[in-house]
């Protein structure tokens, strides 16, 4: 009796963690070995004809995420979270590299976009790898000028959205300016702030603080003064003074919001940052879009963009990071 | 068994209260809530305060928890007035209001972090956790436990401040008649563990019955105390006993006659 519900129990156990069937795995890992070998060869036939100065770089990055593929393939023999992982990612990068695939078709392989707005991948990349320098240059300087004003604004949004929504007096008048001031985009304050800024650097981080001061104060504001009437009297009753209420009662409560704040005033702050940048800076990823742009070298243009997507989205995950694991308290109830 | 300090309970007090609010619907009137409240319950006692929805039961204890003022009338603790909340008069609510951003150990703990004594009386926590038998949910955050639980926990929270007046507003209320009937039994063990002057509030009139040493019957509209009953039943008491029963008839009666009883 107690064999057999044993039995039943490893069965069951069995059953939860039973690796997917490896024909179903084979066909994942076929899909994506067959979208880079594809477009490897559609590479290599239509660019037979163009420089292999422009060529030589895609079609190393092409074999090399080949012999990646190949190689790590039997990493995933040996464990079992190796190949749910490659499961799940394999069909997403199959359709990315078939969409690089139908893109040098278009450019290179047709001459469907005129030139030189659009180069194909080959071009982006080799762009991309021979100005590297340069480019690393830009994202750095990008990264300073957006890390110092979005520090700023939060830093200020933060405060100016705790006494807003404690303080009722600061209320009445604070939520009147926010509200006539706030929603005037950053980028309309460029004219005025390069009058008043001695230098274009600190007049663009600015613009950034300002842009992200505004969605970070009104979500703060809004948190806070949304508390549960029932947890500070909770509060109140366990002998709780002012700066428990608070900072142990009202900002923890605001999290949620204040969450949704920051990541407002993060896309708010990539656009602020990239206007100031083609506008005032000159520095940056911003500048190097315009000054590519001038030049009419648009690999150079599609590079940055690829830095920026990859920058960008880099730094977004990471506030989902952040605030997954700050309010690990709250998991299950908000799904972005 | 835990070897807590023992609290030192005190006698409420109240004397003539009345409070009234604008009215809703037009806020140039006001609407008397409760009228010439008096009652006193004296140390270690446990009084219930049953009536139907209405009738100024949260409102009055609100007022003992110091955190609405009355329009007259005198509240007093010991010897001390009421003016403010403060920790020596805990407060549980029908929803357990535990902070969802801390662990079921670190709400327990709130009290003391909130005073300041956190570092003098750590080992308090485990005992108290102990009391009230989550010790093993201690890392748990809230949304992870059972309304029975999580009502505990809130006494727990309550508790370890050691109340000399613990009010309790339909604590109860939300949990299933199951769960309901084994928490009376918690309660009134934590009663007798802490020896705190209990204040219930509750609908319940067989949850009155069982617990309490005394009973007020509230009347609404404005709130009055009605009627006081005293409960000389020894505990643990039965449900389906005569005198239990009798004692049910009664207030119903009561309670009835006072619903339909021209204002």
């Amino acid at each position: 009796m107690q064999n057999s519900a044993e039995e039943d129990v490893d069965l069951a156990r069995s059953r939860q963690i039973a690796p997917p069937p490896v024909s179903k795995h084979l066909q994942s890992l076929l899909t994506f070995f067959g979208a880079v070998a594809i477009t490897l060869v559609v590479h290599l036939l239509i660019s037979k004809n163009e420089p292999s100065a422009e060529t030589r770089y895609y079609t190393i990055f092409l074999c090399t995420v080949l012999a990646i593929a190949v190689f790590t393939a039997p990493a995933q023999l040996f464990s079992s979270a190796v190949r749910r992982w490659r499961q799940n990612v394999h069909p997403i990068l199959a359709a990315g590299t078939l969409l690089l695939c139908l893109w040098e078709i278009i450019t290179t392989g047709l001459r469907l976009l005129p030139l030189p707005y659009f180069p194909s991948p080959a071009k982006v990349l080799q762009s991309l790898i021979s100005d590297y320098k340069l480019l690393f240059d830009s994202t750095w300087h990008s990264f300073v000028l957006l890390l110092c004003g979005y520090a700023l604004g939060v830093l200020a949004g933060l405060f100016s959205g705790l006494c807003i929504g404690w303080s009722r007096q600061i209320r009445y008048w604070g939520m009147p300016v926010l509200k006539i001031v706030g929603p005037i985009p950053a980028t309309a304050w460029i004219p005025l702030a390069m009058v008043l800024s001695p230098s274009g650097t600190f007049s663009a981080m600015a613009l950034i603080a300002l842009a992200v001061w505004f969605p970070v104060t009104m979500l703060t504001s809004s948190g806070i003064s949304n508390t549960r009437a029932s947890y500070l009297d909770v509060a109140r009753t366990l002998g709780a003074g002012r700066g428990y209420l608070i900072f142990r009662v009202a900002v923890p409560a605001a999290l949620p919001n204040i969450f949704i704040g920051l990541f407002m005033g993060l896309g708010a702050s990539f656009l602020t940052l990239v206007v100031a940048e083609s506008i005032g800076v000159k520095s940056g990823l911003g500048w190097y879009v315009s000054w590519a742009q001038g030049w009419a070298e648009y690999g150079k243009v599609f590079a940055a963009l690829i830095i920026m997507a990859a920058f960008f989205s880099s730094i977004m995950t990471l506030l989902f990071k952040v605030r997954d694991r700050v309010l690990v308290w709250q998991k299950g109830v908000i799904k972005w | 068994m835990v070897t807590l300090a023992q609290t030192e309970p005190a006698a409420l007090s109240l004397r003539g209260i009345s409070k009234s609010f604008a009215a809703p619907d037009d806020p140039l009137t006001r609407r008397l809530a409760l009228i010439d409240i008096s009652l006193s319950l004296a140390p270690g006692e446990l009084v219930a305060l049953i009536g139907p929805s209405g009738c100024g039961k949260s409102t009055l204890l609100r007022l003992i928890a110091g955190l609405d003022t009355p329009d007259s009338g005198e509240l007093t603790i010991g010897s001390e007035p009421i003016t403010a909340p403060s920790a020596e008069r805990g407060l549980v609510f029908q929803d357990p209001n535990l902070f969802p951003w801390l662990t079921v150990r670190r709400n327990i703990e709130a009290g003391l972090v909130a005073r300041g004594l956190l570092r003098e009386k750590r080992a308090e926590v485990d005992d108290f956790m102990r009391l009230v038998r989550l010790e093993t949910f201690a890392n748990a955050y809230p949304h992870h436990l059972s309304g029975g639980m999580a009502q505990r926990a809130a006494l727990a929270r309550a508790l370890i401040n050691h109340p000399k007046v613990l009010l309790l507003d339909e604590p109860l209320g939300a949990l299933d008649a199951f769960t309901r009937m084994q928490m009376q039994d918690e309660v009134l063990r934590l009663w007798q563990a802490r020896r705190t002057t209990m204040l219930l509030v509750t609908h319940d009139i067989d949850e009155a019955i069982y617990m309490s040493d005394r009973i007020m019957i509230m009347t609404p509209t404005p709130g009055r105390i009605e009627r006081k009953i005293d409960i000389d039943l020894s505990r643990p008491r039965d449900r389906s006993s005569e005198a239990f029963l009798r004692l049910r008839s009664n207030i119903l009666e009561h309670l009835h006659f006072a619903g339909t009883a021209p204002a």
